[in-house]
Parts: structure tokens; sequence; C-alpha cells
């Protein structure tokens, strides 16, 4: 199995820009930004993993952002604006996720849709919903609902690190992760899935349900999507439902596709996933810390780094890799003196603040919300 | 009037062909001769311009001929007309006939000089259709005369044609026969590739035989017999397949039916009801050309497509065939005709190939995989199909077709079905491993299981079963024990000519 490469090459390039990243900023290595890098990979790698589910059965979700924004959106309307209570709203908005993903499995499944019109039509859908049901107004928790909001915000110090602790969101990573590996790699069912990716027709004149793994798929990926979607709002406190989550489903897709799932199917491993997600997140800190990178290029510059990683995953080459690394190591180091101001004005905020994010750019919607 | 002198090619690991010499002359028709991966192909596409020689070197009509790509072969006069064929469906006959050499004025097409040019191409070829039909709508064996019609009209002196009969009927097959005579006689010179060797029989006027990768042997004229080619392929007399199954007498009604079919109607042919019987350690064989019904009946019992109406019984108890899952379920396997498409996933290992269908009986609570009981059944299965080589982790893609096949039907056996469908069992198999193939089936019978499989062989029908049914037109037109199964008789039942000295069911 290449596999295990194509893991090693995406892994060596998140190292050579951490490397790089923390050569040319002194803050990149700080346990303040390290642990919310952590919070942010963590959510980001939720809904990549979702994301990898469908790719692996041969589909796309164009939708999963603007799931994120409806989920997202819906919860602090039904819990702030309709005094909704919480052990109602929370399954509520989960089971929509799931409900959105089975709608999705079925049309791609029973009416023989294409996924990515289906899907298309589902991130039009949703997002026009969320902005439809919340008149187009900022949502938020309004400093309330602190007992949920700690499911993101809790963190668990490390004794010897005195500012850094492990942040929540981690913790859920790591179940939702463990979860996905052991359906992946240890159960009939996860066999399955892969074999359905890589062959419907083959697998289906194997025995096996073939119909059904689709619409599981579509049903996990939604279902996260949802998920990440309560994560992220718990997690910034407020949001706008005209750009909330917008893009995600691309850094979703981007992550996973950089982990090793092929978008013809059949192939994935949610550590790569993880590490994809965790690549996408380090690039957009490096280009907010890095002074001479200006912020509105970040698009560009991630596009740039996929594109590079899945030539990296095709098989590592070490020539590649270390010219690669000398080149990222020769850039001229940073002048950080307006990066410097603006973490320090960040570091302000108590931790439990919803107003810290890691990417205080302004193309970041996530930051947008969170700065006014 | 084409040579190739001494070529030598290499791949990373083989020599793929190892010093051939062949010629062929204007108003020849040679055939070409070998087990799957005795170099046919390399040299045909060597011919062709598709690949290169590491030695060697080719001649036309004296002169050196030096091919850089496929076009340069046939700006020389030589087409290749691939197994799979190349034709747009999309597009009409005649665009495909001049694809990439149409007539133009600027950036117009003359389709007045097109529609000429194409049909004359058609005529040479010997087919009387309009250019402007669709290619869509043309069954195989006109579009193989669409793709001797393209390469007659880019001056083919040369024609290699690679397994053209494979996916035609017999009667398609015919007219291919004619066209290729008429060319030879006309001067072309024909390089004609295929396993099947009463095709050979009639049409060759020299056979050249290879055998790894070198020349092996080559038959001229009366020489020309199934059993000198046979012989000179395999390096030995072959083992011939013929008493399999005689020491077995299996009398229709004399032992347990395994697998009962009753008024099936399948969704192609909803007017014919199908009632079968296949016993338990049965082979029967289904006859019948290419369109009879026979892959969709397979299919049909299998719970691929569903059926208008009928009722299946395993073992006498009733399957709900609505999924290939409750078929499995019930101890139906099936081997389907297209392999690579819908039998094994050539891009994973052998091993996981093996156990995908019995993944569950591995399993503990049918859930959680062990992987060393998933590894030992494989390696079991791999031995017991005597696939080769014997490594569970290499690619099913690498395997030769003859391998592959048994992955396909080892696939199964893990489960230990009671019912066995193939569907052209040997289709793309090389002679050694289609013998290996049948020595398979007839073990499968002898351990309790009910086979049918659908053929399109004769010498399989004849050589492999204890009965013959043979398909028409989407019904059964008739039922022959293995004293009354003969060549003849089958191929009279297929084309609807009824039973001779019997009456037709």
């Amino acid at each position: 199995m290449n596999g295990a490469k194509k893991i090693l090459g995406v892994f060596s390039l998140l190292l050579v820009t951490c490397v790089a990243t923390s050569a040319m900023s002194p803050y990149f290595l700080t346990a303040y930004n390290l642990e919310n890098l952590l919070r942010r990979t963590s959510l980001f790698g939720v809904i990549s993993i979702g994301a990898a589910f469908v790719i692996i059965v041969g589909g796309i979700d164009l939708s999963i952002g603007s799931v994120v924004a409806l989920v997202g959106c819906l919860l602090p309307w039904m819990l702030v604006e309709h005094g909704v209570s919480i052990w109602l709203a929370v399954p509520g908005v989960l089971g929509l996720g799931l409900v959105l993903g089975l709608c999705h499995g079925l049309l791609v499944q029973r009416l023989r849709l294409q996924p990515f019109i289906v899907t298309l039509c589902g991130l039009l859908i949703y997002r026009g919903l969320a902005r439809g049901i919340t008149g187009d107004q900022t949502v938020g928790f309004q400093n309330e609902f602190k007992g949920i909001r700690s499911l993101v915000k809790t963190r668990f110090p490390l004794p010897g690190f005195e500012d850094f602790a492990i942040p929540s969101t981690l913790v859920i990573l790591a179940v939702v992760s463990t979860l996905a590996i052991i359906f992946l790699r240890f159960t009939v069912w996860g066999r399955h899935l892969l074999a359905t990716g890589r062959n419907e027709s083959a697998a289906r004149h194997g025995g096996i349900r073939t119909d059904r793994y689709v619409v599981l798929a579509y049903v996990i990926c939604a279902g996260l999507a949802g998920f990440g979607g309560m994560l992220f709002i718990l997690d910034v406190g407020s949001a706008q439902p005209a750009d909330f989550g917008n893009f995600y489903e691309l850094f979703a897709i981007a992550a996973a596709v950089l982990g090793g799932c092929s978008l013809r199917g059949g192939e994935g491993s949610v550590i790569g996933v993880i590490i994809g997600a965790a690549l996408m997140q380090v690039l957009q800190n490096a280009i907010t810390l890095i002074d001479w990178i200006p912020d509105n290029i970040q698009y560009a510059v991630i596009g740039a780094v996929i594109i590079v990683g899945c030539d990296i995953r095709r098989g590592v080459s070490t020539y590649r890799l270390s010219s690669a690394a000398q080149i990222a190591l020769t850039l001229s180091p940073a002048r950080n003196s307006l990066e410097h101001a603006r973490m320090e004005s960040s570091a302000c905020d108590t931790r439990f603040s919803p107003s810290f994010s890691v990417f205080p750019s302004a193309s970041s919607p996530a930051a947008r919300v969170v700065v006014r | 009037m084409l040579q190739a002198r001494n070529i030598v090619k290499r791949f990373p690991g083989v020599v793929a062909l190892d010093g051939v010499d062949l010629d062929v002359a204007a108003g020849e028709i040679l055939a070409v001769v070998g087990e799957n991966g005795a170099g046919k192909s390399t040299l045909m596409k060597i011919l062709a311009g598709d690949l290169r020689p590491d030695e060697g070197e080719l001649l036309l009509d004296g002169a050196p001929l030096r091919l850089r790509s496929p076009r340069d072969a046939m700006l020389a006069g030589v087409s290749l007309i691939h197994q799979e064929l190349s034709l747009a469906d999309n597009l009409d006959v005649g665009a495909n006939i001049l694809l990439g050499r149409e007539p133009r004025s600027g950036p117009f097409l003359r389709r007045a000089a097109a529609r000429v040019m194409a049909r004359s191409a058609l005529e040479s070829a010997g087919l009387d259709i309009d250019p402007d039909t669709p290619v869509a709508d043309l069954g195989m064996g006109s579009r193989q005369l669409v793709e001797i019609a393209k390469a007659l009209s880019m001056n083919a002196r040369v024609l290699i044609m690679d397994e053209p009969t494979s996916s035609l009927t017999a009667m398609e097959a015919d007219r291919l026969f004619e066209t290729i005579e008429r060319l030879r006689d006309q001067g072309t010179a024909v390089i004609y590739i295929s396993h099947r060797l009463a095709e050979i029989e009639r049409l060759a006027d020299r056979v050249e035989v290879l055998r790894d990768g070198s020349h092996v042997g080559s038959l001229v004229g009366a020489g020309i017999t199934r059993d000198a080619i046979v012989e000179r392929m395999v390096g030995r007399g072959l083992d011939r397949t013929q008493g399999l199954r005689s020491g077995i007498d299996i009398e229709a009604g004399s032992r347990a039916p395994m697998l009962e079919v009753r008024g099936l109607r399948t969704a192609r042919f909803p007017d014919f009801p199908i009632d079968l019987v296949v016993q338990q350690g049965e082979i029967v064989a289904m006859a019948g050309l290419v369109g009879a019904g026979r892959t969709e009946l397979l299919r049909a019992i299998f719970g691929i497509d569903r059926p208008v109406a009928g009722l299946i019984r395993v073992d006498g108890k009733d399957v709900a065939t609505r999924h290939p899952a409750n078929a499995a379920a019930a101890g139906i396997a099936f081997v389907p005709e297209d392999r690579k498409a819908d039998g094994l996933l050539l891009e994973e290992s052998t091993g996981e190939n093996m156990t995908l269908p019995s993944l569950a009986v591995h399993a503990s609570g049918g859930v959680f995989r062990r992987r060393h009981q998933e590894r030992d059944a494989a390696v079991g299965l791999i031995h017991r199909m005597d696939v080769r080589p014997d490594a569970p982790d290499l690619v099913a893609g690498g395997l030769s077709g003859g391998n592959q096949q048994k992955v396909a039907v080892g696939r199964w056996v893990g489960c230990e079905p009671r019912v066995f469908l193939l569907d052209e069992p040997t289709r793309g198999v090389d002679v050694a491993a289609k013998a290996e193939i049948h020595v398979l089936l007839d073990r499968l019978a002898r351990e309790g299981a009910a086979v049918l499989a659908a053929s399109s062989e004769m010498e399989e029908l004849l050589v492999v079963s204890d009965r013959v049914i043979v398909m028409h037109d989407g019904s059964i037109a008739g039922e022959l024990s293995r004293h009354e199964a003969s060549e003849a008789a089958i191929m009279r039942l297929a084309t609807g000519g009824g039973r001779e000295g019997a009456v037709s069911r």
C-alpha cells in the first residue's frame, strides 16, 4: 500500500511549513498560537473527515459550508431568540445534519442524480435558508450558554507547560477520528465502503449493498458537517448568516485530498485527512503571522500549496522535498512589528472569550464576525 | 511486404520479445497465436508504432521503416484494430471513419465530399449502411467493420486485428471473415490474432506461434489444425479435458434440484418465461448467440437486474433476489462476464479481492475484522484456486487474465455457495488457463455445487458440461444431454433451427 507514503508526503509538507513559519515569525511557536492552531485544526478536522467519507465512495459534497452555516445559525437562533431548550435544540440541529445527508444520499443513489449537482444545490439552498430564517441578521450567544460552550472552550492544562493547554476540541477530534478509523479499518462495513468507492459494480456483484454504503457516506458527511457547524458556532460565539462557513467545503475537500483521498474513490486515510486539515490551518496562520505576505493573497498561497501537496503525495521524492524545504528556508526573515501588535491586542482577551480567532485577517469569515 | 527482424523488447523485469522475426506478404492472412503473455500484443504494438523495439528493425517493401507513433504507421499503411474498439459512439459512422482527416475548406467541413469518402470506405469493408448512422445504433460486428472501413480509408495495406471476434455473434463473425477474405484476395496483408482456434483454422494461410517472447513454430495451409496449434502454443500435447465429466452420469431428475428457476421473465424479454433446474453436483452449460438472453437470465437470478416475474429456489427454499446481497446470502455466486469492470477490484491486492464477499465470515461478531484470519483464508483460497503468482499482496490488476478469473471465482468459494453462476468463464483467457478453469468448475460440481455457466465456446460447452441448455431470442430453444450435444445440434438450436428428431421445448 502506498497510503503510508502519501501521508508521509503531506506530513513532510506540514513540517516544512511549520519550520519555515517558525523561522520567519517568533510568534508561531508561542503556546498561545499553538493552542489556537490545535483548536481550529480540530474543528476543521471534524468536517474534513466527513468530506473524506463521501470522497471515498467516489462522491463529493459541496454543501458542507452551508450546512455549517445553517446549523451554526439555527442553534443560537433557537436558543437565544426563541428560547428553545438546549436539550431540544442540540439534538434538533444535529439531526438536521443527518437528515440533509440522507436526502443527498437518496437523491444520488435512488434518483441517480450527480453528487456535484445535488450538493451544489444544497450549498445554495441551505445558505438561503440560513439567511432567510435569521432574517440575515447576526446571531450569537451573547455571553450566555457558557455550559454548552465549554464543550469547545474547556482547556486541559498540561503539567509543566505554563501557557499551553489541550483544547477540548482536540479531544472531540480524537474521538471522532478514532471512531472513523475503527469504522474504516477494523470493521467489515469500512472495507465494504472502500470497495464500493473503488469499484461499485464489482462490489455489488460481490453481494455488497453498495446503495446503502453510498447513502451512509453522505449521512456521515452532512452529519459531521452539522456537528462541526455546532462546534464552530460554540467556538466563535456569533455568526453572520451570509458568510459563516463560507468556503469550508473547499477547505474540507482540500484537506481530504491532501491527506490521500482520491477523487476517484476507494482511497483515503483518516490520519492523512487530519494532517491535511492541519496543513490548511498552519498555512492560514503563517500568512497571518508572516508580515511580508499580504493577508489578502491567502487563498492564492493555499491553492499553490495544495497543488504542490498533491504532487508530493504521488510518491515522496526526496529530491523534490529537500528542494522545497530549501526554498522555504531561504526566504527572507520576516519583519513582525505589525503582527506583534496584533497578537498583543488579541492576547488581551480572556482565553474564554469568543472574540479571539487565529486568523484576524479580513478574508476569514469567522474572523470578520468576531472582530466586530 | 511488412517484415520484422530480430525484434527485442524489454520491460522492467521481463523480456517481452526475445529476437522475433515476422513477415507478412500481400494477399496473405497470417495468424499470430500464443498464450496470454507470449508477446503477441507487444509485437503488434511495435508493428503499429505504439511501442518502439529495443533492438531489431522493421522493413516495409524491403526498405527500413522507422515508426515513432501510430500515426507514422498509418501513413505507411499499417493499421492496428484494437481489441477494445476505439470508435466514438456519440458520432456517426462517417465522422468516425474520417476522424481527424475530414475534407474541409478552411474551417468548414465539406459534407458532400465526406459522405462520398465514407461511403466508398464502407463499401470496400463490405458494410451496407448509411454514413449518417450513429455508431451507438450499431452492433459490435458492424462496429468492427466500421473500424476496418476506417483503416481502409487510410489506404491500409497491412491490417492488424487483435481478437476481433471476442464480442461478435457467430453470424457477425462470419460476415467479418468474408470481408477479411475478400480484402486478402484484393491484396491486403492481414495479421490476425485470436484465441479461437476454429477461426484460425478457417481463415489463416499461415500461422506463427509465439511462446514466452520467442517464435516457436509455423504452420502452413493444411498443416493448420487445432491440435497442431495448441501443441506448439503450450509446448506439449494439451492435456485434453475431453474426459472431464465423462465418469459422471447425471440424468435429468436423478438428483436433488439445487437451483430452480420458475417462470422467470427478464426485463429484456418479458414475453418469455424461463424455467430451468440445475441439480446438485451438475454442470449445466448455457449456449446461445450473443443477445440470446443468457447474461440477462444470469443477472436476474443473481438479483442484479430485477426480473419482471418469476420464482427462484435454492435447495428448495424460495429466494427473494432483489439485490445481489440476497442472492449471495442464499448461497448463490455469480462470476460476471466482464471481470475487470464487475468482478474484481483491480487496484487492490489479490488477498483483499479473495475475501471481499466473505469478510463477515471472518469477522468478530460479523463486524470487526480479524486480519490474520482473513489473510489465512485468502492464502488458502489462492492455493486452492492455484492462482499464480501465489502472493496475496500483489495487485489483482497485475495478474494474467486466467489468474484474474481464478480470483473472480475464488472470492466466492470462500462463501461456500451452493449455486455457481458463471458468464463466459474463460473469455480472454489463454489455453492453459482455460483448461485449469474447466478443472476448477468440475471440482466445484464434485464438491456438490450446482453450476450454471453461459459460454460461447463450443469446446467448453461440450467438454465441461453434463447438459447444455440452448437459448435463442430470449427463450430456451432446447436442452441437450451430453450424449445428444454436438456442435451442429447446438448451432441448430441457437440459430432458431429447432431440434432434429426431437420435440423442441
